[in-house]
């Protein structure tokens, strides 16, 4: 199979999606004549026209609250914020417009809607550039939230994204962008809410998403060296949250490590480790342990970041605290 | 009016201070494309005059707000080249002890409150200041600085109304480089000034050639002087144009070679060394010696931060909060 970066995969997707459905457009910050700074949609605005490319100004409170405007009269946005945050910029039209207005009007609007925006460390870009902000949104009722972890879940995660009725926010990963993965021609899409096994394994459950996933395979093969054999799950969606999949995984293994890129107070993590101490504490023979970033903001020196939010090292100690 | 009426000390400190700015970036730069650096920076080649003309106009107790390209305007508030390089670097010498980085270098001492990393958040902070000094009946004006883009975030015009309908001693100084990363003003803007914007706000907008150090020193002066009389704002829009990429490694394609060519005529440096040759102010030699002594302030900024340690591991976890900060990071 080809292998593409999960930037060209998430270009794909935008683009097959532009072609596939009139109503979808585009709109963020140099996105049109420069084709976005990460070069996701490079041509588009000559291809598709600006007025479905749109190059906005630096309005983010603006543009997003018109992307839900244009989204309940029926077109599908997909906003681009230039990094996750910024969203802190826009917070109204996420969190108190999009998120509501099916709730409050009864069911009436429907908000077809998806932000885009890359998330996390690892780029040396200091607090208000690194953050990993997923549980703001997964905090509010009515947004679905999505992160995936390679090219291949991009691609086909993106494309559900848009055909979703409800507004999604769809993190992507900024150190992420150049990295390469099978992806088929064909067209395909991933269902929303899917948890994906990447790595089946006996002795313990590692359960995380994004960038993590991959800090988290090279964990498992580490710790395979050393006889312990890690499941790898990556949820991919965060809400809706496949609680299936991790059921059937820590019904088979016993032990569960949950590792997030977000800081550890109030992450994710700590939902996922909540849930399931209260769905499945029976099945334990450990507590469950999350792997988080600091309580503290992203540093910008690169020895300070680098100890910011958790590696291969951390996770392996992780699964050993578990395991002992 | 000449450069003249100036006299020689105030026209070779504003040239001193140009040449450090344009010696800082240019050298910053290369280092970043050197691999010396981390992260991102984002230079002000060209802009240096909107910077230095503005601060020059300011007392030392006033107080400024900058951008995510803000080197040139702290150095021009008093800022030290060694501090700042020293945090583009990462370490722990630096202004922020490694933890901020190029886009958010702060010096109280001299008045500079801060860069920021979010566009248009300077605004309302210096604002904000303005409000402080009015409260506490001191006479400290302050001047925020920002992009041509950044006039286009709500904050600069919730802030700006606000400075307005209470008076507070505030300058709003556009620095229009004509750009906001790729997207031209133009594109995004339907006034054919920022400054005119001034008037949905009743208070004084002027344009002025940002490139021009000497006119931007006279706008800021008459602003300073009215918001220090408790006259209120006034928003000032410099025109300049920002000479490198938004960041270090910008292809620019966006750019047209015309522009370029025209705004290269307008550097406001060589511009500002024939003003002062013209008007037989100093000799060539003089400010030649000025640019020998600005690059051996910088090469020794760069040595001292490639002599400065990292910070240390443990560091991570300090001054996330004033009291009580190990217990609140901990859990
Ligand atoms: C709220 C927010 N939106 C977007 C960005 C990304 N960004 C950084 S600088 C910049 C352009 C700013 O242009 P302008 O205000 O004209 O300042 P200039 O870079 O030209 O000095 C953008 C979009 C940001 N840092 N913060
Ligand atoms: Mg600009």
């Amino acid at each position: 199979m080809r292998s593409i970066s999960y930037s060209k995969a998430l270009s794909e997707a935008l683009h097959e999606e532009m072609i596939r459905d009139e109503s979808v457009f585009i709109l963020g910050e140099d996105m049109g004549l420069m084709g976005s700074v990460f070069g996701l949609t490079k041509g588009f605005m000559t291809e598709f026209g600006a007025q479905r490319v749109i190059d906005t100004p630096i309005s983010e409170s603006g543009f997003t609250g018109m992307a839900v405007g244009a989204a309940i009269r029926g077109l599908r946005p997909v906003v681009e914020l230039m990094y996750v945050d910024f969203a802190t910029v826009c917070m109204d039209p996420i969190a108190n417009q999009a998120a509501k207005m099916r709730y409050m009007t009864g069911g009436q609007i429907n908000v077809p809607m998806v932000i885009r925006a890359p998330g996390g460390a690892g780029r040396r870009n200091a607090g208000q550039h690194s953050q990993s902000l997923e549980s703001l949104f997964t905090h509010i009722p009515g947004l679905k939230v999505m992160a995936p972890g390679t090219p291949y879940d991009a691609k086909g995660m993106l494309k559900t994204a848009i055909r979703d009725d409800d507004p999604v926010i769809f993190i992507e990963h900024k150190i992420l962008y150049a990295q390469k993965g099978e992806v088929p021609e064909e067209e395909y899409t991933i269902p929303m809410g899917k948890a994906d096994l990447k790595r089946p394994g006996k002795d313990v459950t590692i359960i995380t998403y994004s960038r993590e996933v991959l800090f988290a395979l090279e964990a498992a093969r580490e710790l395979e060296k050393e006889g312990i054999d890690a499941e790898v799950l990556d949820l991919r969606t965060l809400v809706p949250l496949d609680w299936e999949a991790i059921e059937t995984s820590v019904k088979k293994t016993h032990r569960v490590v949950v590792v997030s890129e977000a800081v550890k107070r109030n992450g994710f993590a700590s939902e996922i480790s909540a849930q399931i101490m209260e769905g499945v504490f029976d099945y334990l023979d450990a507590p469950v342990k999350r792997v988080a970033a600091k309580n503290v903001v992203p540093p910008f020196s690169p020895p300070l970041e680098d100890c910011f939010f958790p590696g291969v090292k951390d996770i392996i100690e992780g699964v050993k605290e578990v395991i002992k | 009016m000449g450069i003249k009426q100036y006299g020689k000390e105030m026209a070779l400190e504003c040239y001193q201070k140009m040449s450090k700015i344009r010696q800082f970036e240019l050298k910053a730069a290369e280092l970043f494309m050197q691999g010396e650096m981390a992260g991102n920076i984002h230079t002000c080649v060209g802009q240096e005059a909107s910077a230095v003309g503005a601060c020059m106009a300011l007392q030392k107790t006033d107080f400024i707000t900058a951008t995510h390209r803000g080197h040139g305007q702290c150095l021009a508030k008093g800022g030290k080249a060694d501090l700042m390089m020293a945090e583009l670097f990462g370490r722990v010498t630096g202004y922020c002890k490694g933890k901020g980085g190029s886009m958010h270098i702060v010096d109280i001492g001299v008045g500079m409150l801060g860069a920021n990393g979010i566009v248009g958040a300077g605004i309302p902070i210096a604002a904000g200041s303005a409000l402080a000094s009015k409260i506490q009946k001191t006479d400290e004006v302050t001047l925020v600085f920002f992009g041509d883009a950044a006039s286009n975030q709500g904050t600069f015009h919730e802030a700006i109304n606000m400075a307005s309908a209470w008076n507070l001693p505030c300058i709003f100084l556009c620095e229009n480089n004509q750009y906001g990363v790729s997207v031209c003003i133009d594109r995004v803007c339907n006034v054919e000034n920022i400054a005119d914007r001034a008037c949905a706000y009743n208070i004084p907008g002027k344009v002025v050639d940002g490139n021009d150090v000497f006119a931007v020193y006279e706008v800021v002066k008459e602003a300073a002087e009215r918001a220090r009389k408790g006259d209120g704002p006034t928003l000032i829009e410099a025109k300049t144009f920002r000479q490198r990429g938004h960041y270090e490694g910008d292809p620019q394609m966006y750019k047209t070679p015309e522009e370029i060519e025209e705004w290269n005529k307008r550097d406001p440096l060589p511009r500002i060394r024939t003003e002062i040759l013209k008007a037989r102010l100093a000799k060539k030699s003089e400010l030649d010696s000025i640019d020998a002594l600005a690059s051996k302030e910088i090469e020794e900024a760069v040595e001292f931060a490639k002599n400065s340690p990292y910070p240390e591991v443990q560091d991570l976890t300090t001054e996330v909060y004033a009291v009580d900060n190990e217990r609140s990071v901990i859990r």
